[in-house]
């Protein structure tokens, strides 16, 4: 078995009077790729935003290496753990720099500038994202694509122990939706990051993730392989759709068809 | 990287230093009496008792001192605010302080409450109404332990037509003395007879940039939003409540001690953006050293266009401020 790095023990957490997630509870191990999926308004969002301390618990803990993240100071979580959200910000900086604000939870109290190790790691993780060929542009000038490639460079200069990512796929289209989780496969297996990402497409998330999560109405429906969560009755059940799940034929991971009305129609007469 | 980017910023800081010296060098010299600078150093040398010693350091430089000392306060307090607020129309009078400034001066005017204590009731009235907008619109603005930036705009706007609404029932009740002195007040003037007050000025603005300073950095994650600047290890609450109060007292200070005096906040921040970029390391102070040689230059312009009246000096910030401010608008984009 392996090390738990982060673990969501009954957790409860919402917006004002409003309880979004009901007693969750799971475990990311050590080095894993756990993707978070579910229907809108499941809750996935939500339970990302709560481990990363946007929203405070209501009830429950969340432990990292042991320790409850409650407790931590803002510049000690952030160094180990960083967020990539759904679209960045297209803030009025050079990307070189936006990379370099990742520094900023290892800056001293009166520290204004970088060291010459921050600024190494920062050329480092640019060549390792490919932001390098356009680091000198302005953020607000580059594409959807090329702003969460910099998103991501900018999470790894934090060092963390856990990345965690919103959707970091859903406003690209193909090309870029496989650059970006290849990287984050990359990353996963060379650099051994542990990583925990809410995807909304289910065949990216088999094919990516090493477990998956799946979250319905708030709570966990299932954890478990790609193989044993995506299964036609369980995604049947969860999203309300008529499904077919077949076997990817390159990877043999589980793979999710839609079914039209009128494809249903056919398939009854044939 | 690092370096290039140090030696840009030391040669900006350098152009405005040199530009600080020089508009208060022609601010000392321009006047009713004109006097050459080459004759300065004579002067000094001269020592008391001279005319013109008396033009130069008792009538000329107090104005010069305080016209760097609210010019860099206002300044900076614009940029602090566009800063925290992510929002390039804000300046240091949206948030109803100036108001709340106005209305404690037109109170102590009325009950002639500067005949109870001297001439030190105005800055402390105009510093009280001041303080009590601030903790109104704060107070307001606070659920749950987070401070609603959107909630502070809103607020600070409604709280400001109350008070120039207040202001203006008052005017209408006044008699006419009182009404010269509320509008002469209102109007803005860097004519402060009393020395100690102008070095208060000197030292609270010189502090807030000082503070200021400790918090570039979180500024410059802020302006990812402040979900992002949380991500990034900054204590946003803090952060913002910090600037908030730091911008409140700026802009208390000048309304009290200057009266209003508007434009320099809200331009000077976005004049100094488009050399500077929006790295608030640098510009904190660019925007304060600015700030100052702009309300000394147009200070200068006041007492002299139409020579021997005085004009209000907000008026020359807004007109000057706003002509180059639209000329440079259509030249380039211009950006938070």
């Amino acid at each position: 078995m392996k090390k738990t790095l982060l673990s969501v023990e009954n957790v409860s957490s919402g917006y004002g009077g409003e309880l979004i997630l009901r007693n969750v509870d799971f475990r990311v191990c050590q080095g894993e790729l756990m993707g978070i999926i579910g229907p809108n308004g499941s809750g996935k969002s939500t339970l990302l935003r709560t481990v990363s301390r946007i929203l405070r618990p209501r009830q429950g803990r969340i432990h990292l290496d042991g320790k409850d993240i409650g407790g931590m100071s803002h510049r000690e979580f952030a160094r180990k753990v960083s967020v990539v959200s759904q679209s960045p910000e297209s803030a009025e900086m050079r990307v070189r720099e936006y990379i370099l604000l990742g520094r900023l939870p290892y800056f001293g109290k009166y520290q204004f500038f970088e060291t010459d190790h921050d600024e190494a790691l920062v050329e480092r993780y640019m060549e390792l994202t490919h932001v390098s060929r356009f680091k000198n542009s302005m953020m607000s000038e580059i594409s959807g694509g090329e702003r969460q490639l910099a998103s991501i460079a900018r999470a790894l200069v934090q060092e963390p122990e856990l990345l965690l990512l919103d959707e970091p796929t859903s406003h690209l289209d193909i090309t870029h939706q496989v650059q970006i989780l290849e990287l984050i496969r990359r990353l996963n297996r060379e650099l051994g990051l542990t990583v925990l990402m809410v995807l909304h497409d289910l065949n990216l998330a088999s094919a990516y993730s090493t477990r998956l999560l799946l979250m319905n109405r708030g709570s966990v429906f299932k954890v478990g392989s790609p193989e044993e969560v995506i299964t036609y009755r369980i995604v049947e059940d969860v999203y309300e759709t008529v499904v077919l799940v077949e076997k990817n034929p390159l990877s043999g991971k589980p793979c999710v068809f839609l079914a039209t009305e009128e494809d249903m129609r056919k398939g009854k007469k044939g | 990287m690092r370096g290039a980017r140090i030696r840009r910023w030391v040669i900006i800081l350098f152009v405005l230093i040199a530009a600080l010296i020089l508009v208060s060098l022609m601010a000392l010299c321009t006047g009713a009496a004109g006097i050459s600078p080459a004759r300065i150093p004579g002067i000094i040398y001269g020592g008391k008792g001279t005319g013109e010693y008396s033009i130069l350091f008792d009538i000329r430089l107090p104005r010069i001192i305080l016209g760097f000392a609210i010019g860099g306060a206002l300044s900076l307090a614009g940029t602090i605010l566009q800063g925290i607020f992510r929002n390039p129309l804000v300046e240091p009078y949206t948030l109803g302080i100036s108001g709340g400034a106005s209305l404690g001066v037109c109170l102590n005017i009325v009950f002639n409450w500067y005949g109870v204590i001297g001439v030190i009731a105005y800055p402390i009235s105009g510093f009280l109404g001041a303080v009590m907008v601030i903790l109104f619109v704060y107070g307001l603005s606070m659920k749950a332990g987070t401070l609603k930036t959107q909630g502070i705009l809103l607020t600070g706007v409604m709280i400001s037509f109350i008070s120039s609404s207040l202001v203006m029932l008052i005017m209408a009740l006044s008699h006419s003395e009182d009404l010269h002195g509320i509008v002469f007040w209102i109007m803005g003037s860097l004519d402060e007879p009393d020395m100690l007050l102008v070095w208060v000025a000197v030292i609270g603005s010189l502090g807030g940039l000082v503070v200021s300073f400790f918090f570039c950095l979180d500024l410059n994650a802020l302006a990812l939003g402040e979900e992002e600047a949380v991500h990034l290890g900054i204590n946003v609450e803090r952060t913002k409540r910090v600037l908030f109060i730091l911008a409140s007292f700026l802009t208390g200070l000048s309304v009290s001690v200057a009266g209003i005096i508007g434009f320099v906040g809200l331009i000077i921040p976005h004049l100094i953006r488009m050399f500077t970029g929006t790295d608030h390391r640098i510009l904190f102070i660019s925007a304060f050293l600015a700030g100052a040689s702009f309300l000394i230059l147009c200070d200068t312009l006041a007492r002299t266009v139409i020579q021997p009246f005085e004009l209000p000096v907000g008026v020359i910030t807004g007109i000057i401020g706003g002509a180059v401010f639209v000329y440079a608008l259509s030249r380039r984009q211009v950006s938070l």
